[in-house]
């Protein structure tokens, strides 16, 4: 039970973006994938939830293999990709973004009950459920995105980004959130983060990515110690 | 001996001005449904769909076979409507969708579909005149075209018009209903919105926008049973309400079905006002200035999105 990522590589364009990268993930483990902006990420995610094409390696979940499945496909079976950017659908409101896993999945009365779940664990989005998802702070979308994936009663989530354009204090609040929930869901999370610092304190494992290969694959708490680590990512 | 001549004129000018609204209602009934189709398609898959002209008479031709085998305008309205959902499904199925996984970039993603839709409405047109042949075939109204007694005078507004006007609304409703109240709409609404996190939802995009394509079908084929008799029926019957719907559809904004319909009364309201105060020659042009007329004041159409959306 994990996710096991090996020699996987991803052109973007003309560019190699990620070059034969490898790691793993144990079930209900966080994992933080760090490293500056155009690290090659995000393209990462997008490919281990089916929205980009790898060019050679393999990605499985589970011993399955996930690379060249349909995203919507990879939805219904567990994985779960929170894209950057905030993804919400703005012109939807707050109630119907929550019910889009609703839609596909079989028993109602665990997607009622997960959407209640949902709002106990984020009460805002309870107050603003009959307003447009565009009219949402910032924090409060990241909020409603992972709220809408958990209804669907994920396995494996992948964040990219939930820190992105939000203030100190939400984004605190946003991981101490993604914390507990790997613990009490028995979730495994892939994290992306710009905010290296964050995201290694809350994760158990972290995997540094530069310029599309990966600089060191070692437990979270390790990486934070690590003198080369903390100077080139974490600033200090 | 002035206020008796002066009121027969009074009475002339009021069934006119009747005449005119009922007229603008029912012509704008009828450019709403192609607006809608029109709007449904572009909304699920970013393409205008020119073909509908030829769908939506190629229907109208099975209807018209159905009513010479079994002497029903009813059944044949309903086989027009369902046979028109079904080839919309087919023809995003087994032509768009494989167009649209072999084009990925470039200027010729916003071109080649299009010209695509133009090339079937072509082929279309062209089966029909091979099944059907060239020549004006007609289709009888199931209820009288003979136009309602208003203060003594007959106005060109009849039992048949009000019937159009009757099942368009109805079909609104039923599209209000379906978009807003059901999970089906809530899927085609989120797949337009934003096919990216529509799918990492769990929505099956391509299967959703498949039954966008099927709707609009649908919506087609009723407006080619509504608009074709009291009109003739040939292999370009429906060019013309191709052009007024694709017009109401931008006055609208292309993006939202209450701009479709509201674009498609301002249309029928400015075309029939046009035709009959001021010159019968103005029923094609009306349709331009109107467009004109909006484009220049809300370039991006009355309801339209502000945002730029990629396909």
């Amino acid at each position: 039970m994990s996710l096991v990522v090996s020699n996987l590589t991803i052109d973007h364009g003309a560019i190699r973006a990620i070059n034969n990268v490898s790691f793993t993930v144990p079930q209900g483990q966080l994992a933080a994938i760090i490293g500056a902006n155009g690290a090659g990420k995000t393209t990462l995610l997008r490919t281990l939830s089916g929205l980009k094409e790898a060019a050679s390696g393999s990605a499985s979940w589970n011993g399955d293999s996930i690379l060249g499945a349909r995203p919507e496909d990879l939805a219904r079976s567990g994985i779960m990709h929170v894209s950057d950017g905030k993804s919400v659908i703005a012109e939807l409101s707050v109630k119907e973004n929550l019910a889009l896993p609703g839609i596909w999945r079989k028993d109602k009365k665990d997607v009622a009950l997960a959407t209640s779940e949902v709002i106990e664990l984020f009460p805002i989005l309870g107050q603003r459920l009959s307003q447009s998802a565009g009219s949402l702070s910032g924090g409060e979308r990241q909020m409603l995105a992972i709220g809408r994936a958990l209804i669907a009663r994920p396995k494996l989530l992948l964040l990219d980004e939930p820190s992105l354009g939000l203030a100190p204090l939400i984004v605190e609040q946003i991981f101490q959130t993604i914390k507990s929930l790997v613990k009490k869901m028995n979730l495994t999370v892939v994290l992306v983060e710009q905010n290296a610092m964050g995201a290694l304190k809350i994760a158990d494992e972290g995997v540094v990515l530069n310029l599309g290969s990966v600089v060191a694959v070692d437990s979270a708490e390790k990486l934070l110690n690590d003198p080369a680590v903390r100077a080139a990512y974490l600033g200090f | 001996m002035i206020r008796q001549y002066a009121l027969p004129i009074w009475g002339f000018k009021m069934t006119q001005f009747i005449t005119a609204v009922l007229t603008s209602l029912s012509s704008g009934a009828i450019y709403a449904l192609m607006a809608l189709a029109l709007v449904l398609v572009w909304r699920s898959t970013r393409v205008i769909n020119f073909a509908q002209a030829g769908q939506a008479v190629l229907t109208t031709y099975i209807g018209y076979t159905v009513i010479q085998r079994t002497g029903s305008y009813w059944l044949a309205l309903l086989v027009a409507v369902v046979s028109g959902a079904i080839l919309g499904a087919v023809i995003d199925r087994f032509f768009m969708r494989p167009i649209f996984k072999r084009i990925k970039s470039g200027p010729i993603v916003m071109i080649a579909p299009v010209v695509a839709t133009l090339g079937l409405l072509g082929i279309i047109q062209a089966i029909i005149g091979f099944i059907w042949g060239l020549t004006n075939q007609s289709i009888e109204a199931p209820v009288s075209t003979g136009g309602f007694k208003v203060m003594g005078t007959v106005i060109a507004f009849s039992r048949y018009n009000l019937l159009v006007l009757i099942f368009v609304a109805l079909a609104m409703l039923l599209l209000i209903i379906l978009f807003q109240k059901t999970d089906i709409g809530l899927a085609l609404r989120a797949s337009a919105y934003s096919p990216e996190i529509a799918k990492l939802s769990g929505i099956k995009v391509d299967s959703v926008r498949t039954l966008g394509w099927a709707i609009a079908g649908a919506s087609g084929g009723l407006a080619g049973m509504l608009y074709i008799p009291g009109y003739f029926l040939f292999p370009n019957a429906m060019d013309l309400l191709l052009v007024f719907g694709f017009v109401a559809a931008v006055i609208g904004g292309l993006e939202s079905l209450f701009g479709a319909v509201v674009g498609a009364m301002i249309l029928g309201f400015a075309i029939n006002f046009a035709t009959t105060y001021i010159s019968a020659k103005l029923f094609f042009p009306t349709a331009f200035i109107v467009l004109v007329v909006v484009l220049l004041l809300k370039p991006g159409g009355l309801f339209g999105s502000k945002k730029s959306r990629s396909a």
